[in-house]
């Protein structure tokens, strides 16, 4: 089989990746901007996810007393998976209140239009 | 272990607490608190730089009670501390240097805020230069964003909200692509911490294993922390967001924000890649024809821009140009003057922040270069720090700068070939730009008015925190150039513990 369809959840994640880079570079509109952002971050979550994963063990949380680190999978991942949403939250979030706030000013979404608009604006 | 050794973590945490303590007390009083802050954790830096200094090693940290890589750690030797001094000088005078025209620029209502986000900023900065592991590296890379976006739009004027959206999007860019490539460099070494991941990539590189994802990985954290930098031409952010901030903010971004980046992107090239490797793959060879392309480029644009504060923003495109046609060159030499410019360029650029902002003001609030004539007849002292921080760029013999200039060529004549020419052609067309519009702007300073000249009655306001500030920064500035010797040879000793 080949090694991309072996790897399919690394191959999502980087397909999903591309999906959000270009959605963010490419969209004038800032919430499309905003949902690329958090496609991207998604994307690098499932891949650092599936790398904690191994087939055939259990999450490491100890019972009936078997310690041996052949039978649980690598927490390590889905730790970091969880300080990652929460720095993804907070950024979105920023961004949502702060597209509202541009909203309200300038009854556009789209960035180039924001940006013309203020730059007329005094200094 | 010498209590000394624990003031870097004594540092952060004092960071933390206060930023939570200014969000409840006073307005007045979280100003004052944040200033004592700030020359406190300087003055415990300056105490970890003379220990580093003395014992001429580099010692790791245990944060909690697991040692790395269960629990995190930091590491610090004389390039860390030597980098966090400077930053930390830099940060106290721009504080205090630009705190009264902040104050009038911002709601009273947002000052805590302001005070919060200047110490996330600072609490950023140090686990930035600090750090040895690569995810918390991370984490502060997107603590630093926040905290300098929310920075840029403390004025809450439309353009400044506008600029801030720009800001974060393209930082939050180059956050996504410097998570990923630490995420793939993670499934290759399974290691965060750096000197793991040394060891584990040298073994790669020696047996031609995943050359490919190698090299992704690189180009990914490269291209990331490049963008967020404001490497040419991924500076389309920078001008909005440095120009229209207040004297304090700009400050403070150009010179630290932007820096801290750097300095991990040379932390991960030489302590986790290993600069052996990175030589080897010909990334390199971008950054420097980008760095070059920078030099120029940016300061076309800074010749073409009509306000003072927009050309002082394009000059640092093309500083951040010298810094990274210094890391281009593949050498020691190269690294070490990319990193003293670093803190040369740090130094000069919050100077000229400062006391831009507040001619510009005292000269009608146009912020136009031609109606900053004859400032220096009403106010000397901004006009001086403005010139001595304008000569200083240009490249005068005495001053930081112009040892980065003379670095810089002896890194190209010791490589040689096309590189030697290339970085002389370049530095001699910066120079020639530069002298253009910084020194036409400083001799315009020094031009009295005449009769029918187009300028605005100066209205000059008795500002001792800016002279303050101002004198801590024109201290600053000659101090580097005079020790520019010793501060080298610093940073040369340095770099063999950075590794």
């Amino acid at each position: 089989m080949h090694p991309l369809l072996i790897n399919y959840e690394e191959t999502a994640a980087v397909i999903l990746f591309c999906i959000g880079f270009s959605t963010m570079l490419l969209h004038k509109n800032l919430l499309k901007k905003i949902i690329g952002m958090d496609i991207m971050d998604a994307a690098i979550f499932l891949f650092l996810a599936s790398q904690g994963y191994i087939e055939g063990r259990v999450a490491p949380i100890v019972v009936n007393g078997v310690q041996s680190v052949e039978k649980y999978i690598n927490p390590v991942p889905a730790g970091l998976v969880l300080t990652g949403i929460v720095v993804s939250v907070s950024v979105t979030a920023l961004m949502l209140a702060l597209t509202v706030r541009l909203y309200y000013r300038y009854h556009t979404l789209n960035l180039d239009e924001m940006i013309a608009l203020a730059g007329k604006e005094e200094v | 272990m010498e209590f000394v050794q624990n003031f870097p973590f004594f540092c952060i945490l004092l960071t933390l607490i206060t930023a939570v303590i200014t969000s409840v007390i006073g307005r007045r009083k979280a100003i004052w608190v944040t200033t004592t802050l700030i020359t406190v954790v300087t003055a415990m830096t300056v105490c970890v730089l003379v220990y580093v200094l003395r014992t001429g090693e580099s010692y790791a940290y245990m944060m909690g009670h697991f040692p790395a890589p269960w629990g995190n750690e930091i590491r610090i030797g004389v390039m860390e501390a030597l980098m966090m001094t400077v930053f930390c000088f830099v940060m106290l005078f721009s504080f205090v240097g630009g705190l009264l025209p902040s104050i009038r620029e911002i709601e009273s209502t947002k000052y805590n805020i302001y005070c919060i986000l200047v110490d996330l900023l600072l609490l950023a900065l140090q686990a930035l230069v600090y750090t040895n592991d690569l995810f918390t590296a991370y984490v502060f890379i997107e603590i630093n964003t926040l905290a300098a976006a929310g920075l840029a739009m403390m004025r809450q004027k439309g353009r400044n909200l506008v600029a801030g959206v720009r800001y974060m999007m393209m930082n939050l860019v180059g956050s996504s692509l410097f998570l990923f490539g630490i995420v793939i460099l993670y499934s290759i070494t399974g290691h965060l911490l750096m000197v793991n991941i040394r060891e584990s990539v040298a073994a790669l590189a020696q047996s031609g294993e995943y050359k490919i994802p190698l090299t992704i990985v690189v180009a990914m954290v490269t291209v990331g922390l490049a963008l967020k930098s404001a490497l040419y031409p991924f500076e389309k952010w920078l001008p909005g967001t440095y120009s229209n901030a207040t004297p304090s903010v700009a400050a403070m971004l150009s010179s630290l924000v932007s820096k801290g980046y750097i300095f991990l992107l040379v932390k991960f090239y030489v302590r986790v890649i290993g600069f052996d490797v990175i030589c080897s793959m010909g990334i390199l060879d971008v950054l420097f024809i980008l760095g070059m392309l920078g030099m120029i480029m940016g300061s076309v644009s800074a010749v073409r821009a009509k306000t003072t504060r927009l050309m002082i923003a394009y000059s640092s495109v093309a500083q951040i140009g010298y810094i990274f046609t210094a890391i281009g060159l593949r050498s020691e030499i190269g690294i070490i003057c990319a990193l003293w410019h670093c803190a040369a360029h740090a130094a000069t650029k919050s100077m000229l922040f400062v006391s831009c902002a507040e001619m510009d003001d005292a000269c009608g609030g146009t912020h136009l270069r031609k109606h900053l004539r004859g400032a220096f007849y009403h106010s000397p002292m901004l006009a001086l720090a403005f010139s001595l921080g304008a000569i200083n760029l240009v490249g005068v013999p005495l001053l930081s700068v112009f040892m980065t200039k003379v670095t810089l060529v002896q890194a190209a004549i010791d490589v040689g070939g096309r590189h030697m020419g290339l970085v002389l052609i370049a530095v001699a067309i910066s120079t020639l730009l530069n002298a253009v519009y910084f020194l036409g702007t400083t001799v315009n300073l020094f031009t009295p008015t005449k009769e029918g000249d187009e300028v605005f009655k100066p209205t000059v306001r008795k500002n001792p925190f800016t002279t303050a500030g101002l004198i801590g920064l024109m201290a600053l500035n000659i101090a580097m150039g005079l020790l520019s010797q010793p501060f080298l040879s610093a940073l040369t000793e340095g770099l063999k513990n950075f590794a």
